[in-house]
């Protein structure tokens, strides 16, 4: 039992250390007057809370950090986690993007997924635009997996296709 | 008469501000609570009024903050001491407000935050003394220092009540990680003391904070939230607890919004003569964000 339990931990530990996550986030066209890129942060949480950031963009190119202010109208990540972060972070802070399909590849030593136990999780994908809305979308998983696994959403705002796809 | 009564009113209103006694409501407004980024700057508007949060009867006149009205001759020559803000930031270092502006309906002042964490504004000042009693059968009014109390009520006077109001108003601003230094209490009057952080509250949960009288847990105070706004609708939609023994209250809000609490405690044992009555109240203006 306890050989079982060992070889088992051990092959777990082989998993998570071979697994890659890959994270597609869709920035829809709007149809609007004035438009801004959005600001998004992708995060994963469990049942207890904030767990990891993944990735966080918005305008690093203004003037004494200006673009910071609106950090806070992701309202959500930042209670979870950016009110206590020092920005720039290197490898999480990154540029607002265009419209359009972006995908981000997590390997297996990235912070975020080293530090991920077996269990339950949320991908979570919040946006702020600037004169426009807010939206977040929450994306279930389950970690690690034996195969690979895709999970997807769909904002109906500010946030279009939502897919996460792991590799075993 | 009426017009003596008005006046009395309008000074009652000015010197003891968020006295729940008068039907106005005194508050601040800051432009916002949470803030990111460095060089962080909000802009707080404060009024006396009747609907929240809109600014339109008196300016909540401040020391040193913008130039005081002049007030028509008519108003009685009575010294009152002015409302003083203190803004402590999250050091607990003092920071002076800044830009000041008083104008016909609101005052208005900006705070520069450059520390990371939480700032208190607080408006509080020492003890204000009442007295209500009747001469020759006619209801006579009073205020002034304690110590002249005596003096000024007649011997003769019957139904004599002498009251103590304290109050204090407060606005809590988060840059960055919350933080707690600015609830250490003074020990004087009603306060706040936060299980849930005031600049942590968002709609749908549950918000904890337990009320200090003269430093100690206080059963029994009364307080009331209200969400801004109430010029457009009809309804209050105000939700009224009372404080457990351990001097704790909990509130669910159920909307996001500016929200204007008010908590008050009536005393009337245990106070030394002339006193007896002793009135505290504590308000402050919170924002709960949506989930």
């Amino acid at each position: 039992m306890h050989k079982w339990l060992l070889l088992s931990l051990a092959t777990a530990i082989t998993t998570v250390s071979a697994a890659e996550m890959e994270v597609s986030v869709e920035v829809p066209r709007l149809a609007v007057a004035e438009y801004h890129r959005p600001y998004v942060a992708i995060w994963i949480e469990n049942a207890n809370g904030h767990v990891a950031d993944l990735s966080v963009w918005y305008d690093l190119k203004l003037r004494d950090r200006e673009g910071e202010k609106w950090l806070k109208d992701m309202r959500q990540w930042w209670r979870r986690s950016g009110r206590a972060l020092e920005l720039p972070i290197d490898g999480l802070s990154a540029a607002t993007r265009p419209v359009g399909q972006h995908s981000l590849r997590f390997a297996d030593d990235h912070p975020a997924l080293a530090a991920l136990v077996p269990g339950d999780y949320q991908l979570l994908v919040e946006a702020a635009r600037e004169v426009g809305g807010r939206e977040l979308v929450r994306l279930p998983f389950s970690w690690p997996v034996t195969e690979q696994v895709s999970h997807q959403a769909a904002g109906t705002s500010e946030l279009g296709k939502i897919q996460l796809n792991i590799q075993p | 008469m009426l017009k003596r009564l008005t006046c009395w009113t309008a000074l009652a209103v000015a010197v003891t501000l968020p006295l729940s006694a008068q039907a106005h409501r005194a508050w601040m407004l800051p432009s916002t609570t949470i803030v990111s980024g460095d060089s962080a700057w909000v802009s707080v508007d404060a009024a006396i009024s009747n609907d929240l949060f809109y600014f339109e009867h008196h300016p909540l006149v401040l020391e040193g903050i913008g130039q005081p009205p002049e007030r028509a001759s008519a108003a009685p020559a009575r010294p009152r001491p002015a409302n003083r803000l203190l803004i402590s930031a999250p050091d607990g270092s003092e920071v002076a407000a800044q830009n000041g502006h008083v104008g016909k309906y609101r005052s208005v002042f900006d705070v520069e935050l450059s520390q990371k964490g939480t700032y208190k504004l607080a408006i509080a000042g020492a003890p204000r003394y009442f007295a209500r009693y009747k001469e020759n059968g006619e209801d006579q009014r009073w205020m002034g220092e304690l110590a002249d109390a005596a003096q000024a009520i007649p011997a003769t006077a019957e139904d004599v009540q002498i009251s103590q109001m304290e109050s204090r108003m407060e606005v809590f601003i988060t840059s960055g990680n919350p933080t707690d230094g600015v609830f250490k209490p003074t020990g004087r009057g009603l306060e706040l003391q936060p299980v849930t952080h005031p600049n942590d509250l968002f709609a749908e949960e549950t918000a904890e904070f337990i009320f200090l009288l003269d430093g100690k847990p206080a059963a029994g105070v009364e307080v009331n939230v209200i969400p801004g706004g109430i010029r457009h609708r009809d309804e209050l939609n105000d939700i009224s607890v009372t404080s457990d023994a351990a001097g704790k209250v909990a509130i669910t809000w159920p909307q996001s919004g500016f929200w204007w609490l008010e908590a008050k405690v009536v005393q009337e044992d245990g106070l030394e003569a002339p006193l007896n009555q002793r009135r505290a109240t504590y308000t402050a203006t919170l924002e709960v964000m949506a989930p």
